[in-house]
């Protein structure tokens, strides 16, 4: 278990957790930042006193319970749909890859890629306005043709982690996927 | 390279004895189907995997030593020797502890022995234990599912998708349980009895005789329609044209594909037969329901009432709105001949039609009482039922429209080509667009005069496309509505979220807690298929072709259509 101070892009702090279960199967574990109680206290402050100025020109009650239902209602959509818990990219060795994301409020989504559609896990470059990002992505490939890349999977998408963070996951899964392709 | 095994859940605490399974060809990896416990006669064993009907081979040996029995290290060994295998897997437990224990033995063991002395590390194999659920991975279906034919599956299935046929296709091995008197004893998911429902067994035994009368009824219904008289002209037009002859005729086609005898043996042919029912049983309970709401309390007679005055109303409305345009609609002074001969024409159709409504009048409640009952057969007959009155009765809107319509884009078309003589510009028949064009100042005053003079007439005739639009959007919802309920999946949407590991998008994998010596163990769960997905992918095919972004293309249609409708002419007016 290793835990040295990576950031993000922006430069918000995110955690690196490698757990090796075996010599062919290793995991990494990206965790963002929590939601912050300073955010959510402005954003719920400002919505109510928005709220109470309409009341005080309109005296309809309603706006006031409309406000309440809002602020519960797009904060749960928010830490059900929106807010990145951590992501997790799991490599075993001629079994797949399989990439997880788990939202704020529990909810997972997981996907598995055989190993035989992959060929081969790579940094990229992109250019996005006035940065270059690098980003970890898996190249797929079609089992009948196997030099074509098919399509390009990205790697944590929601934590966007800088180049140290990903080299040093790109040299253990190359590890791993040396030996067992 | 490492060695996958697929090992059921349900062996996890299965007495020692014989592994049976498949080894997947092109991928180094085995799947365990059973246990056959001890005692057993090797020979019968062999009678056995060549008789169960499913693809067997014996994988290995499996040892969960019990307190008090020794271990059978050398006993086990010299079960590969009678079943001869080119790999032996030994799998054992210790009580108490998780993690197992395998070694594979090759059949050349002198090799095994050499290699072993000079490379200690590289020989020796890895192995990973996948734990699966084996009563999911039997009833899931892996998607993308194949197509019926062979021959377009130019690739070899991947190793998950052969690892869920394997065991899928292994049901007959299923069939024997603990309490069999059958000379073998062994451990799968049905070992402590098969299970089976009542109500499903129940059911497949009604359903046969209820088909042969469902195909009966089908055969006397198409000789019905067949009669000679049905297929004359005027006839054959209108019931393609009316949405309740066209809803009659799917739901035929729909219990022809429910009633045929043969069990479906592909996934979609099941899934689709099951959306077929469900959706039908669906639709025949709302149409009951509504039948119990209009019958009750004398709704049918209230709904008459009501029709006669709304009828009067709208016909009111509709002479006042030609009145107020055959005067001065909004200041503006329009051409008075024109809307003169226009609105006498329209008023004269008014009336026709109230004295039509008003002669019906006394036979409007029969109407919809025997109308209601055709609610019986579902509601989406109600609601199609319900399109084509509103269809006829507002027929009258529908031929003012077609006037106005003409006039509309007769002047829309003048206008915009003249509008394009203001900006110099052209429209090229030749290249399909529109190119510049240098004009001189006659022409140009002309143009203005001319397009002046159209502009002033337009606004008459586009009251009467907002009337058409509204009925147009009426009409639109109910056949949406009917629609939606012919083609929604609701049986693939129930078996989604009831027994979500039925349909499967892929897998996921977990790592259990593992113990320092033992070999890997991962858990593989199904990852169940997303609903929009489902919905995408087993929705029935309807008649009519709603997608989504048609409903924006009609309303322009119907506002700048008149547009569209001149270019079909644009090769015989010459600009």
């Amino acid at each position: 278990m290793e835990d040295e101070a990576f950031t993000d892009i922006c430069g918000k702090p995110i955690s690196l957790d490698c757990q090796s279960h075996s010599s062919f199967c290793r995991e990494f574990i990206i965790s963002s930042p929590k939601v912050s109680m300073g955010k959510v206290m402005v954003y719920t402050c400002s919505v109510w006193l928005l709220a109470y100025a309409v009341f005080f020109f309109t005296q309809n009650t309603a706006v006031l319970s409309g406000a309440i239902l809002v602020t519960l209602v797009g904060m749960m959509l928010h830490i059900h749909f929106v807010k990145v818990d951590h992501e997790s990219l799991l490599v075993i060795g001629s079994l797949g890859i399989q990439v997880s994301s788990s939202y704020a409020s529990g909810r997972e989504i997981t996907t598995f890629i055989e190993m035989s559609k992959i060929k081969d896990i790579v940094i990229n470059e992109a250019i996005y306005m006035h940065q270059i990002i690098y980003y970890l992505c898996v190249l797929l490939k079609d089992p009948s043709e196997p030099d074509a890349v098919s399509s390009v999977v990205p790697l944590f998408q929601s934590s966007k982690p800088r180049l140290n963070c990903l080299v040093k996951v790109y040299k253990s899964c190359q590890e791993i996927l040396s030996k067992c392709q | 390279m490492v060695l996958k095994i697929f090992f059921p859940q349900c062996c996890n605490r299965a007495e020692s004895g014989l592994l049976v399974g498949r080894w997947i060809s092109g991928h180094d990896s085995a799947v365990v189907l059973a246990v056959i416990h001890y005692p057993f006669i090797p020979g019968q064993v062999k009678q056995y995997i060549q008789q169960s009907g499913v693809e067997l081979t014996v994988l290995g040996s499996w040892s969960l030593p019990k307190e008090g029995q020794e271990s059978m290290e050398s006993f086990l060994r010299d079960l590969s020797t009678i079943f001869p295998q080119q790999r032996w897997l030994q799998v054992s437990r210790q009580m108490g502890k998780m993690g197992f224990i395998c070694e594979v033995v090759n059949r050349n063991q002198k090799t095994q022995q050499e290699a072993k002395k000079q490379n200690d590390d590289e020989e020796e194999e890895k192995v990973i234990f996948v734990h699966y659920e084996q009563r999911k991975v039997m009833l899931s279906q892996l998607h993308p599912t194949e197509s019926g034919d062979p021959d377009l599956d130019t690739e070899p299935p991947s190793e998950l998708k052969q690892v869920f046929q394997t065991v899928a296709r292994s049901q007959p091995l299923f069939f024997l349980d603990r309490y069999d008197d059958g000379p073998l004893k062994s451990t799968h998911w049905q070992s402590e009895g098969r299970e089976a429902s009542i109500i499903v067994e129940l059911l497949k035994q009604a359903s046969v005789p209820l088909c042969v009368l469902i195909s009966w009824l089908l055969a006397l219904w198409t000789w019905l329609c067949s009669i000679r008289i049905f297929s004359l002209y005027p006839l054959r037009f209108l019931s393609s044209k009316l949405s309740t002859c066209v809803q009659i005729s799917y739901r035929t086609e729909h219990m022809r594909t429910l009633s045929s005898p043969k069990p479906a043996i592909e996934h979609k042919q099941f899934m689709r037969k099951g959306n077929i029912l469900v959706s039908f049983l669906v639709d025949v309970g709302l149409g009951v329901l509504l039948m119990s709401w209009l019958y009750r309390d004398d709704h049918i007679a209230t709904l008459a009432n009501m029709l006669m005055p709304a009828a009067d109303h709208v016909a009111k409305e509709l002479e006042e709105l030609l009145q107020w345009l055959m005067g001065a609609p909004a200041g503006l002074k329009m051409n008075r001949a024109l809307d003169q001969v226009l609105g006498r024409f329209f008023l004269y159709h008014i009336h026709l039609w109230i004295s039509y409504i008003h002669l019906m009048s006394p036979f409007i409640e029969g109407i919809l009482w025997y109308g209601g009952l055709s609610a019986c057969l579902g509601l989406t007959f109600a609601l199609s039922l319900l399109s084509d009155m509103v269809a006829l009765l507002t027929f009258h809107i529908y031929c003012f429209y077609v006037y106005g319509a003409r006039l509309y884009c007769l002047k829309i078309y003048g206008l915009s080509s003249l509008w394009r003589l203001f900006r110099g510009k052209k429209w090229n028949v030749l290249r399909q667009r529109v190119d510049s064009c240098s004009y001189d100042v006659d022409q140009r005053y002309i143009n203005a005069i001319h397009y002046f003079v159209c502009l002033f007439l337009t606004p008459g005739s586009r009251c009467v496309v907002q009337l058409r639009l509204v009925v147009v959007l009426f009409q639109g919802v109910l056949h949406l509505s009917v629609d939606f309920i012919n083609s929604f999946p609701l049986f693939a949407m129930g078996l989604r979220l009831f027994r979500p590991y039925r349909l499967a998008e892929g897998v996921k994998f977990q790592v259990l807690c593992e113990e320092p010596g033992t070999a890997l163990h991962l858990l593989m769960e199904i990852n169940p298929l997303k609903c929009s997905t489902v919905v995408q992918l087993y929705r029935t095919p309807t008649y009519s072709c709603y997608p989504r972004d048609s409903w924006a293309a009609l309303v322009k249609k119907l506002f700048v259509g008149e547009l569209i409708y001149p270019w079909r002419h644009k090769s015989t007016k010459v600009d």
